[in-house]
């Protein structure tokens, strides 16, 4: 058996931490601007006189009512979310009592929290992670903007650098109503967007 | 309660096993110079009376004309506590022994105290950046960072 050059670092390789140190200075060379809003949310009532069918009425209430968030709470806003689900104020109400563990039974991302560059590319992982359609809600002055740690060296300058963000919350943390109140906003956006569901011809 | 033992009996009993090591001694704190460090954490570990078999932590401050490091000091067995200060006056590369040898507990710390304030732990088995990725430019603890 051969044995190769001892190891510089007897933990874990260098490998992984500049692949790792690697990819967090992409993702930062990539996200300087931050990413509009995905969907036509303005113009809204343009759409709604050209396109509402009673299918899209149809999906629009079902997708509003029955919201699926993955769990990604990097910081202190996550309290503010937990109380909104638990039984106080009662997110179950809206049809959204479950937090799913794996991104890919979700739908919705409420990012309670500063996020920093270290942890960004796996938050963006979960993003991505996440099936269509999907909708990402900003919830607290860090979700927004980075909020007091806008100016860190480490912190990302709000969710819309790295993930579109369909709602922004403010607050520091905002209180349950006013997450509910996002949500809520949220759920009347979805059920105005019209659906690209295109029938094929029989 | 934990006793805090006072700074001056426990320099005179460094100074015996070591003589001109230390630097300042006060009623609170040791002051030590660094590159006899390691020795004398190793003497106030394995020494019977003092025996300060547990390290509650190691921390880094920035005095811009020097850095030094606090290590906070516990005897389990005695049930005493002392403060030890060692001080390094290079801004380039700023180099201390490292303690992981003696106490295991140190480990992490001393990575952080390299990640933030650039201070180097000579003889440490795994020193690289822990809170910061790696790829990372300058110490955002040291106090002319930007």
């Amino acid at each position: 058996m051969e044995v190769g050059e001892p190891r510089k670092y007897i933990y874990s390789d260098v490998e992984l931490d500049q692949h790792e140190g690697q990819e967090i200075a992409e993702l930062m060379a990539s996200s300087q601007q931050p990413l509009p809003d995905p969907d036509r949310w303005l113009d809204e009532d343009i759409h709604r006189n050209i396109m509402l069918t009673t299918v899209d009425a149809v999906i629009g209430w079902a997708r509003s009512s029955s919201l699926w968030p993955a769990i990604c709470f990097p910081a202190c806003c996550a309290f503010e979310l937990i109380a909104a689900n638990a039984s106080r104020f009662d997110l179950s109400r809206f049809g959204m009592e479950i937090l799913r563990a794996s991104p890919r039974q979700a739908d919705l991302m409420i990012t309670a929290g500063t996020l920093t560059w270290k942890m960004a590319p796996q938050v963006r992982r979960i993003y991505h992670q996440m099936a269509e359609p999907k909708w990402v809600i900003a919830m607290g002055a860090c979700g927004i903007s980075g909020g007091i740690f806008r100016s860190s060296y480490n912190v990302v300058p709000g969710y819309n650098r790295i993930m579109p963000v369909d709602v922004y919350v403010p607050g520091c943390p905002p209180r349950p109503e006013a997450l509910i109140y996002g949500i809520r906003m949220l759920h009347r956006k979805i059920a105005q967007a019209h659906t690209d569901i295109k029938l094929q011809p029989m | 309660m934990t006793v805090s033992l006072s700074g001056l009996q426990v320099a005179k009993e460094i100074t015996e096993q070591f003589p001109d090591t230390v630097v300042e001694a006060t009623d609170q704190a040791v002051l030590v110079k660094s590159k006899s460090i390691f020795e004398i954490a190793q003497y106030l570990k394995n020494s019977p009376e003092l025996s300060f078999d547990y390290l509650n932590f190691v921390t880094a401050v920035d005095y811009l004309d020097c850095f030094e490091l606090v290590y906070q000091l516990t005897s389990l067995k005695h049930n005493h506590s002392l403060i030890l200060k060692t001080r390094c006056f290079s801004r380039e590369r700023p180099t201390v022994p490292s303690v992981v040898s003696v106490w295991r507990g140190a480990d992490y710390q001393e990575r952080e105290i390299f990640d933030l304030m650039g201070i180097i732990f000579d003889g440490h088995p795994n020193l690289k950046r822990i809170v910061l990725w790696d790829g990372f430019e300058g110490h955002p603890l040291r106090k002319d960072y930007l």
